[in-house]
């Protein structure tokens, strides 16, 4: 599988890492060089300097052929922005973001876009963490 | 009219002054705590605090009501958002977006954005309308799902195809109307089918987007 990750901070690193692991192709992309030093010594992806944003950083990191878009940077409606550009006007299958507010992370599902608010997650781990 | 303005910038600010003047209800959103209070000592209490991209803030705002929001702050994907939100939980009927990226406005579009208005294209048009040698302006797109046709300003080039030739003789693109002509900065003329073009002139024409080449290749010689 061919997956296309937008931010290389600490969640996109990761994940970047353990999908190389497992064998699938990855593009980590980031605005920022410098996040790229938390990819691991032994990542055989490519780390693509670029906003994922502009549809020609896109095409470059081959999201044409990618299987799947994750959207995880900082801000919110990039991630919203990036990911409706990889769904609806790339056609990519598997689009996935990050949202933290969970109100708007409602709507976008609403409209058809996967997002995981880890708000509402860490929220109701930490909740089951009191109950038990 | 009820009207959300997001953004208190130098164009929210200016915007929402003039739409109050017009007399509309005008709200105005803003994130910051500053700009609120200048505004609200300026024009009334007419600012609220928060992010217009949270549904919460959209809802204590009476976007439900709204017939109109116009996003213009100063991120592309802030506008997108704002709009979305208002769409798509507030069934807004009608959102604007400032875009700065242009390339923005076809995606805005695609993702449901009523009206885009592109600040960087406007201003390269006006500073391609001030220098004397570009050969072709693009004066007025029409905005809506009605892009096919434009304005344009052609200047004539000696040496081109069309000089020294009547409208009548000219090989017009399809569709293509020419409608002014200013020559040598006097009182424009509408052409008729014996006026011949001059080295120099200024065309208006109305055309469809498609034939800008052909009326740029005829006038301009390149």
């Amino acid at each position: 599988m061919k997956v296309i990750i937008m931010g290389c901070g600490r969640v996109g690193a990761q994940m970047a890492a353990l999908l190389d692991q497992e064998g699938h192709s990855v593009t980590a992309l980031d605005t920022d060089a410098y996040s790229f030093r938390r990819l691991p010594p032994d990542f055989k992806g490519e780390a693509l300097l670029g906003d994922g944003l502009d549809e020609d950083v896109l095409r470059r990191a081959g999201i044409e052929e990618a299987d799947a878009f994750v959207a995880v940077t900082q801000e919110d409606n990039r991630n919203v922005m990036a990911a409706q550009i990889a769904q609806k006007i790339f056609n990519v299958k598997k689009v996935v973001c990050r949202i933290y507010d969970p109100m708007r992370r409602d709507l976008y599902s609403v409209l058809g876009l996967e997002a995981i608010s880890p708000t509402i997650v860490l929220a109701e781990m930490l909740k089951e963490k009191l109950e038990s | 009219m009820y009207i959300i303005v997001v953004g208190g910038g130098r164009l929210g600010y200016s915007l929402t002054k003039a739409l109050l003047s017009e007399g509309h209800e005008t709200l105005l959103i803003d994130k910051n705590a500053e700009v609120c209070e200048k505004i609200n000592k300026e024009l009334g209490s007419i600012c609220l605090r928060g992010d217009a991209c949270e549904t919460a803030i959209q809802a204590e705002a009476g976007t439900g009501r709204a017939d109109l929001l116009i996003a213009t702050t100063g991120e592309d994907e802030d506008n997108l958002v704002a709009c979305q939100v208002a769409k798509y939980r507030f069934n807004v009927p009608r959102t604007i977006a400032r875009v700065r990226v242009p390339r923005n406005e076809q995606i805005f579009k695609q993702l449901g954005v009523d009206v885009t208005v592109n600040s960087t294209n406007i201003i390269l048009e006006r500073i391609e309308h001030e220098v004397p040698s570009h050969p072709l302006t693009h004066l007025f797109c029409l905005t809506g799902d009605n892009r096919e046709m434009e304005i344009l300003e052609i200047r004539a080039a000696s040496g081109s195809a069309a000089i020294d030739k009547s409208l009548n003789d000219l090989q017009l693109p399809n569709k293509a109307v020419l409608g002014l002509v200013i020559r040598n900065g006097e009182k424009p003329f509408v052409p008729r089918g014996d006026t011949v073009f001059k080295p120099g002139d200024q065309v208006i024409a109305v055309a469809p987007t498609d034939a800008e080449e052909e009326l740029r290749k005829l006038f301009s010689g390149k």
